[in-house]
């Protein structure tokens, strides 16, 4: 399959590259892995007229940790990401995450830009943005904008993304050391989109949830904040019943499609045993935070 | 169209070539440079059998843009044996252990296969079951693919120990 005509577009810095893109009108696209674009392109499903190449800006390939701080560059590579040993130590649900997407070879291509600027209900790194309450940054030849990732998704593929922007980087508060994390996703293969998948964030103090965070992928035609999940655990032991309530909150949330993965009811079903298991392994994996937390829910 | 004119490094030789921006990295290899190892499987990202080695990363030949490949260092199935032709370590254990049937998906099982050597130089059997989860095999099945990267991985790491 041989894709459309287009022109590639090579720039130095990330001002030139949104000078291209402002200059190049609707039909001019950036272009980092490649690895969700190319394949439309080769089914003529997408026929940009530009291609604007930000895989190697270094601008964008950035992984900044401080103790208040985790940013990661739009064109940082899944692979990239796991291999981190620094992010790994402050946030390690993003290890857990990026290595149920795709394959290897996918994986040294696909970029955290791409993952969550797609607008795909189908990809993972959205979800997780949204239980870690992350803010993207966007910048056109106008501006900075900063949108967070739980009010960033609109529909299947539509985003809060205007013309003319690129999203350069994603920041977040890491979470105490302490905390308990998971990313469980059910798919039928190596390289298949979820069938149901949940992210977890966790904090727990003295055997009581006092903050978390939940969010699911491909349960909808967005990534979905479960915030009602969230409320039903915290100041509870998470406890088997506390767990159960938290699966059933998960699940009233959900609006899937049928696909060749299963029924509605089916995927639905799926939400609520993600969403179990992933705070199973959370709440294994939490120690005690002594102070402070990030998923701080009982201050709100 | 004007063609973009770019420089690959593939298999250790230095390529300045004319390219369509529209031009698949396969196709630039297979077409333009008659290097046809590296096969067209499912042209859609999945199979794997397109896998060259590109600036040390595994990469889907299928699924890269010639242009986006600018001044990186490639290798191919035909860089893999040394240039008098003695077979790589990986070559000679797929011969040995089975790890082909057919072939169609050996070349790219045998790029990926060494780039995780060279990540992982001593991979349990489930390391290199994800390892190769990006390459498909419709016929040989698994069972010797991943028998034969282990003792590929035996052979290279008892070399180094010798040396």
């Amino acid at each position: 399959m041989i894709p459309g005509q287009f022109s590639y577009l090579n720039p130095a810095s990330k001002s030139e590259a949104l000078k291209m893109l402002a200059d190049g009108g609707l039909d001019a696209r950036p272009l980092a892995g490649g690895h969700s674009l190319i394949p439309m392109m080769k089914l003529r499903m997408a026929q940009p007229s530009q291609l604007i190449d930000i895989a190697k800006l270094d601008e964008l390939r950035r992984i900044e940790i401080s103790r208040s701080e985790v940013t990661i560059g739009a064109s940082v590579t899944q692979h990239e990401m796991i291999e981190s040993v620094e992010l790994h130590e402050a946030c390690p649900i993003i290890r857990e995450t990026a290595l149920l997407i795709a394959d290897p070879q996918i994986r040294y291509c696909g970029t955290l830009g791409g993952n969550i600027g797609n607008g795909d209900p189908g990809n993972d790194m959205p979800g997780l943005m949204q239980c870690l309450d992350a803010t993207y940054v966007v910048e056109s030849t106008t501006g900075i904008r900063k949108i967070k990732a739980r009010e960033f998704y609109q529909s299947a593929y539509f985003t809060a993304l205007e013309p003319g922007e690129i999203i350069t980087h994603v920041s977040f508060v890491p979470a105490a050391k302490e905390h308990g994390y998971a990313y469980t996703k059910l798919k039928r293969k190596v390289g298949d989109y979820a069938t149901a998948a949940a992210a977890v964030m966790l904090e727990m103090s003295k055997g009581k949830v006092t903050g978390a965070s939940i969010a699911l992928t491909n349960l909808s035609d967005t990534p979905l904040y479960a915030a009602a999940a969230v409320e039903a655990i915290i100041s509870t032991g998470l406890e088997a019943s506390d767990i159960k309530s938290a699966a059933d909150a998960a699940m009233a949330i959900t609006n899937p499609v049928a696909d060749g993965r299963g029924s509605a009811a089916y995927k639905t079903a799926m939400a609520g045993v993600m969403v179990t298991n992933a705070l199973e392994k959370a709440k294994d994996r939490a120690g005690d935070v002594k102070s402070g937390g990030v998923f701080g829910w009982l201050k709100n | 169209m004007a063609k973009k004119l770019i420089a690959l490094n593939i298999n250790g030789q230095k390529h300045d070539l004319a390219v369509e921006e529209r031009e698949l990295l396969i196709h630039t290899l297979r077409e333009n440079l008659g290097l046809k190892g590296a096969h067209i499987g499912c042209d859609t990202t999945h199979c794997g059998a397109c896998t060259v080695d590109l600036d040390g990363k595994s990469v889907k030949s299928c699924t890269m843009f010639t242009v986006q490949a600018e001044g990186a260092s490639i290798t191919t199935i035909e860089g893999l044996a040394a240039p008098d032709g003695t077979l790589h370590a990986l070559q000679e254990s797929f011969r040995d252990a089975h790890g082909l049937q057919c072939g169609f998906c050996t070349p790219g099982m045998l790029m990926r296969a060494d780039r995780l050597l060279k990540e992982n130089p001593n991979p349990t059997d489930e390391e290199i079951r994800w390892g190769i989860s990006g390459n498909l095999c419709r016929c040989t099945g698994y069972q010797n693919i991943v028998k034969a990267i282990r003792q590929a991985a035996d052979t290279i790491n008892a070399l180094e120990a010798a040396e």
